[in-house]
């Protein structure tokens, strides 16, 4: 789980990637505003991974897996 | 938006843009000046009076445009969102000395394009300064740099800006005697087109580029960062829309496009300082977050960070003008070079004070 709320991107991108070299099949990252969520929505599509959204009081839960 | 549309869509985006850029000219802004983001903030200083230089004085409804097109495309999306406490002294700092650097290039990353498809060869100093001022932000961006979360403010924070926005555009429209404009042959602010004209471009691009999230800083940061070439492509499409349009504009019987490095329009031939202005713009911009043109656009969507960011853009803008600092068409000045280096230094120990030292904070706090 990557809670990256709050932080202007790249950052949350680059949790995401850092989070990512563990190789694991499943990841959560919490985001806060459109531009995060798309980043890392792009991010995680482009190593191979699914992502499913689900926004939930102005906060993004994106959960990303294989 | 599937990732092949998403790259079109930037691509569309970015012709569209650098035609835009292209003709204000032909409408009347300076050459290879259809939008520069630190100019505009500097002659909009000007025009209210933080600074005396009398060349550079006048309203831009450019800057108006862009952040009330922002705030309009954000409201339509439902992307306002009133947020910031996020280092804001850090980002005032870094905002200072991004527009130091872009007055001794005579111009922000937005500029350094429109001024390359207008065949400004000193624009290629430029660049190479800014991809070195990028790659020394990704170095710390790399090994943990990042500012503090923001949070969510009352609505009223986020609204300030584009208020005080409305507020430029009424004084320019009523012109009180406290305004200054730069008088007729005097310099680059006298240059302009019609406000209408200047406000419709200006509503556009901040729209567009709210929508897109363009950013000039951001092409080339998240390429080397992430291999990802979708805010590039932006980039190099506003310079080839650009270069085209300067060419068609060419029959006109007015060159738009003229190669070569010395006689460009506000620009100056020393390419060691056009280089280093701006690797501090693109050093100060990867730890902002942004460009210039992004700060305006983020400061519209109610992010008072990116507010402040314009703010010390706009400092910068009059100290650089009330101490000598800005470059002119013969070069730079001694305080200016040496405000570059001390932006440099600034931006280089605010790096170092977000990656390792708050690294250490945490790794302290965690063995307690």
């Amino acid at each position: 789980m990557v809670d990256a709320r709050g932080l202007s991107c790249p950052t949350p991108v680059i949790l995401t990637q850092k989070a990512m070299k563990s190789k694991e099949d499943y990841y959560e990252v919490l985001v806060d505003a459109n531009t995060p969520c798309e980043n890392v929505t792009r991010y995680a599509e482009s190593q191979g991974y699914s992502v499913v959204v689900e926004e939930k009081d102005g906060e993004f839960l994106l959960k990303i897996s294989k | 938006m599937n990732k092949k549309n998403d790259k079109l869509v930037m691509i569309i985006v970015g012709l569209v843009i650098g035609v835009i850029s292209a003709a204000l000219v032909y409408f009347g802004n300076p050459k290879n000046m259809g939008f520069c983001i630190a100019c505009f903030i500097r002659d909009t200083a000007g025009g209210l009076g933080l600074h005396k230089a009398p060349p550079v004085q006048y309203i831009r409804p450019e800057i108006i445009g862009i952040v009330i097109g922002a705030f309009v495309a954000a409201f339509a999306k439902k992307e306002f969102r009133s947020q910031g406490g996020s280092a804001p002294m850090t980002r005032f700092i870094l905002g200072f000395f991004a527009m130091v650097g872009c007055l001794m290039f005579l111009g922000c990353p937005y500029r350094m394009i429109l001024r390359l498809a207008g065949g400004d060869l000193n624009a290629i100093a430029g660049l190479v300064g800014f991809v070195i001022g990028i790659l020394c932000g990704v170095f710390f961006l790399k090994n943990g740099y990042s500012l503090k979360r923001t949070y969510t403010l009352t609505k009223a924070e986020g609204y300030i800006l584009p208020i005080i926005q409305v507020v430029f555009f009424a004084l320019l429209l009523v012109k009180p005697a406290y305004i200054a404009f730069t008088e007729a042959g005097v310099g680059p602010g006298a240059m302009h087109a019609a406000t209408g004209v200047s406000l419709a471009a200006g509503l556009f691009v901040g729209a567009a580029a709210q929508r897109v999230r363009l950013c000039m800083v951001g092409g080339i940061r998240d390429l080397v960062l992430f291999k990802e070439s979708r805010l590039l492509l932006g980039f190099l499409a506003i310079g080839v829309a650009a270069l085209i349009t300067n060419i068609a504009l060419g029959s006109t019987g007015t060159p738009y496009f003229v190669l070569g490095a010395e006689g460009q329009p506000v620009a100056h031939v020393d390419g060691l300082w056009n280089a280093l202005g701006m690797l501090l713009v693109g050093f100060a911009g990867v730890l902002l977050g942004g460009c210039p043109l992004r700060q305006l656009v983020l400061s519209g969507e109610g992010n008072a960070d990116s507010a402040v960011t314009v703010i010390g853009l706009m400092v910068g803008a009059a100290f650089c003008h009330n101490f000598g600092l800005a470059s002119s068409g013969e070069g730079p000045t001694p305080a200016g070079k040496a405000a570059v280096i001390i932006g440099i230094i600034v931006v280089a120990l605010i790096g170092i004070v977000n990656t390792y030292v708050k690294q250490e904070a945490k790794a302290a706090a965690e063995t307690k």
